[in-house]
């Protein structure tokens, strides 16, 4: 038998399926289709954890999302635990290994409910009031304990294996919730042909239909309609039903977010299957039925195990067929509640009594009651409860005091009302109002293409709410574009169930406001008299309210108690309720799994990785990778048994000596295009471009409106009105930007086209002495004589047969070539070149080489040695800004005072006393080393390097007023000693620069 | 005021708590002050606690649109460090932190400064660069900033991926180890207690609608949603709120107003003991003492003044984390929200005297004021009862932005928070 508690005849599951599983290591019956906490409860298990701040013993509250106590840690695998599960929502599945939380060494004996004990003390915020004596203990002491004793679950420690899945879709309407109201506003939009998702968090649909087992709906149970009503919209092609499936974000333009729960409750789910499945929907029409929560009664004691919400009680036995104690008390100020007491009496269990804090009850209740021999007190409170790990009995007063009985229970269930359930519809930001009548907040006015219908907007009478659901089904579908008349009729539905009746804040029976322990929040143990507290200590703002007390903050994000508390304050700054205020609702609406958002972007799909045409020659060739941005680029290229250092120097050798082949396609490439395009590249770098013959190349440089140098490159003309312009590795998408965000507003009127080019051409340099050589045999309809294509120069002609652009430059200061041919062709080039460059005795070079090549002769790198702070005559290149044009980006900028004022920090070269030395990139450099700290720092080291052709090591800085310092001696403080460098120029190799002509 | 300590608690423990007093006033709005300051955040709060301690000048008003904290202080992730590039931030950031050590004592209320140390991790060549450079820097201004290898950034926070087959395997990491965390509410609240206990008037629910200059364009006070109030010294301290209060006075500032979004896991036992920040990979993640995964990335894209949030945000934030992180993606995603921070060109915050005689500004923090609060206000209490900046924030002036002496951490760095 699947639990003693299991009521032969009722409920919907099928006894015989019967699922085990483990709870604390006890190995446990369930069966398919309960939940974790109906299974416990079928075993006579109510407790199931322990309280957030005072460990004290809690049972199960809920049936639903809700639920703030039963929190518990599902596993199927070491590597698969989930920790703070709901049990409420969780289905169990065979060979589940469920365990209880924040308890130790048991669950039924926790040493940390010493907590209870100090629960004076532990008032809301007291930790704002203590534990700051002495200054150090708080992080020694006091923080390491408070943290191991808060915090719930245990964090998972292993990497999951699961996977999760995303999907977009677009729909006409979207209906969130699968109850009555739901069913029948989906129903009546698919009829018009309109595509329809409809979603619901439970396995099945029905919603509220799962306890109403009164509710009757075209002359069947409400439930087997629903099911009946499900498979229709299912089997129909422009519908989809998501089950499992919370809709947990709504966002701008009716993006509404859900996640399914796709294979969490199958015993052995394919590898496959994702776990879960993320929707992200845009709709044209969001219908919101998403119910109403019913919240409990604050009243003293009134967390222990076996109290519960009477629609829990009523879930538990009409569906899961699941009784909830032998003895079942009634507490309520709430219609509903009777009709699940008389739902238990009628299975044959006893309820001893229901307590009513209201004083005008329904008369048909009472008789009903009377009828089952059911004793009602009206106008009673319950003061009190005993039982340690689980209810045994309830006090019992008369509203406002008198003499007290005590009636024995093993469960309690109540009722202080629903609680429409108003999260998305907020979170679509439009806003909540305030129902002086029915006292509950109703949502106003919508503010996004989306309406309320059924019990979360307030509509209470069976017959409204039908004629609601299909209107508004109807109307979305209309509204979506789907003219024809629906031809839908809503179905004949009665119901007995009455949702009368609310009571917010404190139940009678709170009991003296300072001593006894009323829960609002369950799970952060947030008392009535915490609420009075905040509020007595000035906490005014239902916010501050929040906050101080932690009220809300929980799990279950106050779906049971934010409107106690709110009321509670309310209560106490004598203020009606919506004058305090609600808190904001923001995403989302029951906690999210982080996989589920971030699916497939993990691992390798966490960022695309961008490889040059060219690579997978590199990997042949042995390349060690650098990530530069989203590019892999080769960083040298070892040898069997070389370290990195040796490679570099003997890429750096050979490349001076003979040649070396370098792949530079992750250079940005811009076409710019157009009769103006000189014009346009006059705005956008310091220099000039008009005079700039077709065929020739220059180097340019380009600032921010702030003057500060922003990148560089060198850009050739290939015609009269177009440019190949060339950007550092990571500028290329912002230089295009910055170019279009020009071109767009504030140059408007240049006749000019931007393309971004940078993966259509792959670039190999060959640069070296050799460099000529190697490409000779290659190159056809181009003379590649120094004369015909001097350095700067850029010719079209074939390359391997290849289209290419050939460009005669350098960035080592050698004879060089840049190889411009399509992508598609650059691998087969590249092994064409390298083959022969191998022959004649090149190598192949990484971009640590090519650093150490520039560096050699002083040319910079926009992003290491400029920094944004860096302007054109800090770095040398005042020589790169047209004196004569009346305009450029930055030209304002550059002039500001202090950027033209003396003492500005400027590159220089800096050679170290001791030539072996390699300084550390980004070291500090003082004039006095022996100054105390606080120093005065007057530069830093940008560029670095070994540099085998200098035979030395060699470094760039900036450095205050440095072009003045040539050949001084400054000091670069490091931990452990001082290192003396002497400032020079930048260029420490070919000083006259003879080499790059060959 | 009443003091806390752990006897008041346990005396009041004994009667119920019914012996507390309320932590502030609510004051109705006098006619004047002698200075008014626009926004109850920390930094707001924090400067109105410094007049009245530190110059004795207690007729002062804070004036809050909403409710105290409820801006950014009440909304941030609660990055504390001061391991900043320049020497000008290296020394406003550093005089905050050593404000931070201690001003639990200061206030009598528990801020709940947590040093558990601050790792920002170098994922390429550039960013280990950049750190070092930072290193250095901060060694010779006297922050404390070290280098840890991949395998000590591991040790000091268990749960990061170094793995070198990373989509961008760590490379190392700059710690600071005096760097840390505190509770935001808390600072808001103590400072709140504090300055209302030495006569300061807290007037929330009182939106700030105008500033009123005399004929020689002096600041008069304020108009307010409930009336005029007179002052002849003004401070704007009102964060992502900034541009619409000056404009009241004709001052256009350069700041742009972004939504920052952050979120927060459901609460565990503590599995991570420090503060973790990636640039590169763009995310930054600590534990809040209740447990809760801290998680926050850089703003959004575009300018707004919108507080909602977009779940695609949080989603490229959350790849990161879980890209560090693996073993956090069977957690969830409890709470998220957003704030708007102003942004300035340098990325550096303005303190500073105004065009306006009388009108003073403290603004500009971006995506990292918190840190700065105690700091902040402290100097900006000084620049406005002396009338002239204290030597710390006087780099932070706004007519830095006429004279191109930025203070570009941006441009150094990139990093933000
Ligand atoms: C999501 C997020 C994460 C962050 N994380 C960090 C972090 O980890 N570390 C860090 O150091 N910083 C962080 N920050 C930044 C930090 O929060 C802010 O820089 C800092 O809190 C600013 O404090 P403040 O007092 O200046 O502003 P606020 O706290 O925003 O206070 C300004 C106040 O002015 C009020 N106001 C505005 N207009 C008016 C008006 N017209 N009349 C009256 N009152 C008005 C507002 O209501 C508000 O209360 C983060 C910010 C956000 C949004």
């Amino acid at each position: 038998m699947s639990g003693t508690n299991r009521i032969a005849g009722k409920g919907r599951l099928v006894p015989a399926r019967t699922v085990s599983f483990t709870f604390d290591g006890r190995r446990l019956t369930g069966v398919e289709g309960d939940t974790l906490a109906s299974a416990l409860i079928a075993n006579g298990i109510h407790l199931t954890g322990r309280s957030f701040k005072y460990h004290r013993p809690r049972g199960i509250l809920s049936a639903g999302p809700e639920e703030p106590n039963a929190l518990i840690d599902i596993s199927r695998s070491s590597n698969t635990h989930t920790p703070n599960v709901r049990a409420t929502v969780q289905e169990v599945f065979e060979g589940m290994t469920a365990q209880s939380q924040n308890r130790w060494p048991s669950l039924s004996f926790d040493v940390g409910a010493v907590n209870n004990l100090f629960s004076p003390i532990f008032a809301a915020g007291f930790y704002y009031k203590t534990f700051m004596w002495p200054k150090a203990a708080w992080k020694h002491f006091y923080e390491p304990n408070i943290r191991a004793a808060a915090g719930l679950g245990v964090s998972p420690k292993e990497p999951d294996p699961d996977r999760y899945a995303n999907r977009f879709i677009h729909c006409d309407v979207l209906v969130v919730g699968g109850g009555i109201a739901g069913l029948i506003a989906a129903r009546a939009a698919a009829e018009t042909g309109a595509s329809v998702v409809v979603c619901d968090e439970q396995p099945e649909l029905g919603g509220a239909l799962h306890h109403e087992i009164d509710t009757r709906i075209d002359g069947q149970e409400g439930f087997v309609w629903a099911q009946e009503i499900g498979s229709e919209l299912a089997g129909m092609d422009n519908v989809r039903v998501l089950t499992r499936t919370t809709a947990f974000a709504y966002q701008a333009q009716n993006m509404v977010d859900l996640v399914e729960r796709v294979s969490e409750h199958f015993a052995n789910p394919d590898k496959l299957v994702p776990r879960e499945r993320l929707w992200q929907v845009r709709a044209r029409r969001v219908i919101v039925a998403t119910g109403a929560i019913e919240r409990h009664m604050v009243f003293a004691q009134n967390d222990r195990p076996g109290i519960m919400l009477a629609s829990a009680a009523r879930t538990y036995l009409n569906h899961y067929g699941v009784a909830v104690g032998s003895n079942v008390a009634v507490y309520t100020a709430n219609d509903s509640a009777y009709r699940a007491a008389f739902d238990l009496k009628q299975a044959g269990i006893a309820v001893p009594v229901i307590v009513d804090a209201r004083s005008d009850v329904d008369a048909g209740l009472l008789a009903e009651a009377e009828a089952l021999g059911i004793q009602v007190l009206t106008d009673h409170a319950v003061v009190d409860t005993k039982g340690g790990l689980r209810l045994k009995s309830v006090r019992i007063e008369r509203v406002g005091g008198g003499k007290s009985r005590t009636v024995e229970a093993d469960a309690l269930i109540m009722s202080a009302g629903w609680t429409p359930t108003l999260h998305l519809y907020s979170q679509s930001r439009a806003k909540v109002v305030w129902d002086e009548e029915s006292a509950r907040f109703l949502p106003g006015k919508a503010v996004q293409e989306m309406v309320t219908i059924g019990a979360c907007n307030g509509t209470d009478a069976l017959d409204a709410l039908l004629e609601e659901a299909a209107n508004a089904g109807m109307e979305a579908a209309r509204l979506a574009g789907f003219a024809g008349a629906s031809g839908y009729r809503a179905p004949d539905a009665e119901s007995l169930t009455s949702r009368r009746g609310a009571l917010m804040g404190a139940a009678p029976g709170a009991g003296p406001e300072t001593t006894v322990k009323a829960f609002v929040d369950y799970q952060n143990d947030v008392t009535a008299k915490d609420i009075r507290l905040a509020v007595r200590e000035g906490m005014h703002s239902i916010e501050h309210v929040k906050r101080f007390t932690t009220n809300g903050m929980a799990t279950d994000q106050g779906k049971t108690s934010n409107i106690h508390g709110l009321a509670i304050a309310a209560d106490m700054l004598d203020k009606p309720i919506p004058q305090v205020g609600l808190t904001t609702f923001r995403l989302p609406y029951t906690p999210v799994t982080f996989g589920a958002i971030v699916n497939h972007g993990r691992d390798r799909l966490f960022d695309p990785t961008r490889k040059t045409a060219i690579h997978k020659s590199h990997e042949a060739l042995g390349a060690v990778f650098e990530d530069v941005g989203q590019w892999k680029r080769p960083w040298y290229y070892p040898k069997a048994g070389e370290t990195m250092h040796a490679a570099v120097d003997r890429e750096c050798r050979t490349v001076r000596e003979t040649a070396g082949l370098f792949d530079a396609s992750t250079l940005g490439k811009i076409e710019v295009v157009g009769p103006d395009a000189a014009k346009f590249l006059d705005l956008i770098y310091t220099n000039g471009w008009q005079k700039l013959a077709p065929g020739r190349c220059k180097y340019g440089i380009m600032l921010r409106e702030d003057g500060f140098i922003y990148d560089d490159g060198v850009v050739g003309r290939i015609a009269e009105d177009r440019f190949h312009v060339t950007t550092t590795t990571g500028g290329a998408p912002r230089v295009l930007h910055h170019m279009e965000d020009y071109l767009q507003t504030e140059f408007p009127d240049l006749r000019v086209w931007l393309t971004s080019t940078t993966d259509q051409w792959s670039v190999i340099a060959v640069q070296g002495p050799k460099a000529r050589e190697i490409i000779a045999p290659f190159v056809e309809g181009i003379d590649i004589s120094n004369e015909a294509i001097p350095h700067m120069s850029v010719r079209e002609g074939t390359v391997c047969g290849a289209p290419a652009r050939l460009f005669r430059m350098s960035f080592t200061g050698e004879l060089g070539f840049e190889v411009n041919v399509p992508a598609d062709y650059g691998r087969a080039v590249w092994d064409a070149l390298w083959a022969r460059a191998q022959d004649l005795g090149a190598c192949t070079y990484g971009t640590e080489t090519m650093h150490v090549l520039r560096a050699e002769k002083g040319y910079i790198i926009v992003g290491q040695d400029t920094d944004g702070t860096v302007t054109a005559d800090d770095a040398g290149l005042s020589w790169a800004v047209a004196k004569s044009k009346p305009d450029f980006v930055g030209i304002r900028g550059m002039k500001r005072p202090d950027l033209v004022a003396s003492g500005r920090k400027q590159l220089v070269g800096l050679l170290t006393a001791d030539p072996k030395q390699v300084l550390e990139e980004g070291a500090q450099i003082v004039a006095d080393p022996n100054q105390p700290v606080p120093m005065k720092m007057i530069g830093h080291v940008t560029s670095s390097y070994w540099s085998e052709n200098c035979g030395r090591s060699i470094a760039m800085a900036v450095v205050a007023d440095g072009r003045a310092l040539m050949g001084k001696t400054l000091y670069v403080p490091m931990p452990h000693e001082v290192i003396k460098v002497e400032v020079t120029d930048t260029v420490f190799f070919d000083k006259e620069g003879d080499r790059i002509n060959g | 005021m009443r003091k806390y300590s752990i006897f008041a608690v346990a005396r009041e423990a004994m009667r119920g708590h019914r012996g507390w007093d309320k932590q502030w006033r609510s004051p109705e709005p006098k006619k004047s002050y002698d200075v008014i300051i626009v926004g109850a955040g920390g930094h707001g709060l924090g400067t109105a606690y410094y007049l009245a301690k530190e110059h004795g000048i207690t007729n002062v008003a804070v004036i809050e649109k909403g409710w105290l904290g409820g801006g950014n202080t009440g909304r941030n992730t609660t990055i504390i460090r001061s391991n900043y590039l320049y020497d000008e931030s290296a020394a406003l950031y550093d005089h905050a932190v050593k404000l931070w050590d201690g001003l639990s004592q200061d206030l009598n209320y528990n801020v709940m400064y947590s040093p558990r140390g601050v790792m920002m991790l170098a994922h390429n060549v550039h960013d280990v660069q950049v750190f070092k450079r930072h290193i250095h820097a901060n060694r010779l201004n006297g922050v404390d900033n070290e280098w840890l290898t991949p395998g000590e950034a591991k040790d000091y926070c268990p749960p990061l991926n170094i793995s070198k087959t990373a989509r961008y395997p760590v490379m190392g990491a700059a710690l600071q180890r005096r760097g840390g965390t505190a509770r935001h509410d808390a600072v808001a609240w103590g400072y709140a207690r504090a300055a209302s206990d030495l006569g300061v008037d807290i007037i929330q629910n009182c939106e700030v609608t105008g500033v009123r200059r005399g004929v020689n364009g002096a600041v008069e006070g304020v108009e307010t949603s409930r009336g005029f109030i007179g002052a002849r010294k003004v401070g704007v301290v009102a964060a992502g709120n900034t541009t619409t209060i000056m404009d009241m006075a004709g001052v256009r500032m350069p700041l742009e107003s972004y939504p920052l979004q952050a979120l927060v896991s459901e609460p565990v036992k503590p599995i991570f003991p420090c503060v973790v920040m990636s640039n590169t990979v763009h995310a930054y993640i600590s534990q809040s003492d209740k447990g809760e995964l801290v998680i926050g990335a850089g703003t959004d894209q575009y300018t707004s003044y919108s507080q909602t949030g977009g779940l695609h945000i949080l989603s490229h934030t959350l790849d990161a984390i879980c890209e560090m992180f693996p073993i956090f993606t069977r957690m969830r995603m409890l709470r998220s929200w957003g704030g708007i921070v102003d942004v300035t060109p340098d990325r550096s915050p303005i303190l500073s005297k105004t065009p306006v005689p009388g009108l003073f500004v403290n603004c500009g923090w971006g995506t990292g004021g918190f840190k700065a609060t105690p700091g902040s206000a402290h100097v900006f209490a000084h620049t406005i009862a002396r009338d002239e900046p204290h030597a710390i924030n006087a780099p932070f002036s706004l007519d830095r932005f006429r004279s191109g002496r930025l203070i570009d951490e941006a441009a150094a760095a990139a990093v933000a928070h």
